[in-house]
């Protein structure tokens, strides 16, 4: 069977990375896009949140989708770094100098720990609220209807210190994690060729540090009180 | 030769003495070494004088010292044919050490290449891989013209640069996934940019690759280091060239088993 040849490959493994973390990258730029929102005010962040509400088909259908493709992601992740290990063999270099090689490169499978952990945190923190249960009764009069006050919730939830700095932190550390993940995106799904590497690395790098920005921003203007209720 | 001129090394080199004992960094002092010497001149230096004290001297892989056998298979201070950029370590010379540094050498490391003895590994899984594609059939007939097959110059010389790998197996020492998609790569893509490879191009590619994985070589995780350590500066580029290549011969369903078809056997 092709499929299954392709799975058992390092390479079929490797373009399945690419193509999700791909996905996940662009979703990460939607959501900064999104969060950056709540500079323009309650309303206009509500509005938001409303609409992307409005239908439970669509959201649980995006939100199922994403989870497949971070579980792809993962799943390719541990199987290939379990077979990279063994191919390395049990003896070490006495020395090594992993020539050429950004650090970023080196430790992907670590910030990827590290970022789904976060996620998930950040997702027990604003999706279900069960970190902070009160959040769920944050709810503002709209046009006559009563509907989630996002605005309210992000600006409680980032005016904990703790909280803030722990978001600034990961942030940085998904941005560390993309700083080498975009461009080895395109190679791994075959994008690349010499006409296009330089651009695609220089791409990968400028889109590490807008996420860190635009991320980082957020928790930044609530702690700083640029932006409060 | 000048004493004046010569320089003295404290060598850290790996002894093993068969694929299933383990071995060990072993510390010998040497003095009198030229800066014109070449690296495996040093190893020679140090090698007889080890004979002339009835030990055991050092096995290392070597054959043309010009740098374009693939023989020579060092990892010299952390760096698969040391510190020197787009040279083998046969073309290194002593002059780029400081005198009266320490030198650690130590064969490749990687589960598809096993130690067979101190610094000689067995490299026979690149042949193997080789075998599964790395070729083109020749039919019998009559000899092509020279000028029949157009070929334009980007692409002649691409498949040149491909055709540089020597196959010493560097990108494998230097990779931390031990991945050896730069020598399959540049293997496979010699042969795919040309005419008469690209009969059997997505045949090869798929055979390689599968031989690669087979033989127990890591994934390409991207981070340059082959590239970085390659004595022939081949590009990590073709790399990606193979991985849309293997997606273009999945995507045709390349990898079937052919059925059989009307009239067919």
């Amino acid at each position: 069977m092709p499929l299954i040849k392709f799975l058992r490959s390092t390479v079929g493994l490797k373009i399945i990375m690419g193509v999700t973390g791909a996905a996940l990258f662009a979703f990460t730029v939607i959501h900064m896009v999104g969060n950056l929102q709540i500079f323009l005010g309650q309303e206009a962040l509500n509005n938001y949140a409303q609409m992307l509400h409005a239908s439970d088909e669509v959201i649980w259908g995006f939100r199922l989708g994403l989870g497949a493709v971070a579980a792809l992601h993962i799943i390719c992740a541990v199987v290939l770094t379990i077979r990279n290990r063994a191919a390395r063999g049990s003896e070490a270099y006495a020395e090594y100098a992993a020539p050429g090689a950004s650090l970023a490169s080196r430790t992907m499978a670590i910030s990827g720990v590290i970022v789904a952990a976060f996620i998930i945190f950040h997702l027990l923190h604003f999706t279900t609220q069960s970190i902070d249960p009160s959040f769920k009764e944050l709810t503002e009069i709209h046009k006559g209807v009563e509907r989630h006050d996002v605005y309210a919730m992000v600006i409680k939830g980032f005016q904990v210190p703790w909280v803030s700095a722990f978001y600034i932190i990961s942030v940085a550390l998904v941005s560390f994690h993309l700083s080498h993940g975009i461009a080895s995106c395109f190679r791994s799904m075959g994008l690349t060729n010499p006409a296009y590497r330089e651009v695609q690395e220089w791409f990968g790098l400028a889109f590490a540090v807008i996420i860190f920005v635009g991320m980082a921003a957020v928790p930044a203007a609530v702690l700083l009180g640029l932006v409060k209720l | 030769m000048s004493t004046s001129n010569s320089m003295t090394f404290n060598i850290r080199i790996w002894r093993q003495k068969n694929a299933k004992t383990p071995g060990k960094l072993v510390e010998y002092k040497l003095d009198g070494i030229s800066p014109d010497m070449s690296f495996l001149e040093m190893l020679d230096q140090l090698n007889e004088r080890l004979y002339a004290k009835g030990e055991e001297p050092v096995a290392f892989d070597h054959d043309c010292r010009e740098g374009i056998c693939g023989m020579c298979s060092l990892n010299v201070n952390g760096i698969p044919h040391g510190p020197d950029s787009q040279v083998t370590i046969c073309q290194t010379h002593m002059r780029i050490f400081k005198d009266g540094q320490t030198i650690t050498i130590e064969p490749w490391r990687s589960t598809a290449f096993p130690v067979i003895k101190d610094c000689v590994v067995d490299r026979s899984a690149f042949d193997r891989i080789i075998q599964a594609g790395g070729f083109v059939s020749v039919n019998t007939g009559g000899t092509p013209d020279a000028n029949a097959l157009p070929i334009s110059k980007e692409i002649a010389d691409l498949a040149m640069d491909a055709a540089a790998c020597i196959g010493c197996g560097a990108c494998v020492a230097a990779c931390k996934n031990s991945s050896a998609l730069l020598f399959v790569s540049a293997k496979a893509s010699q042969l795919n940019l040309l005419p008469q490879g690209k009969a059997e191009k997505d045949r090869r590619v798929l055979k390689m690759v599968e031989a690669m994985d087979k033989e127990g070589f890591g994934a390409c995780t991207n981070t340059n280091s082959c590239e970085a350590v390659c004595p022939k500066g081949i590009p990590v580029t073709f790399i990606a060239q193979l991985n849309r290549d293997y997606a273009w011969a999945m995507l045709k369903g390349a990898a079937a088993e052919p059925k059989a078809t009307v009239g067919g056997a």
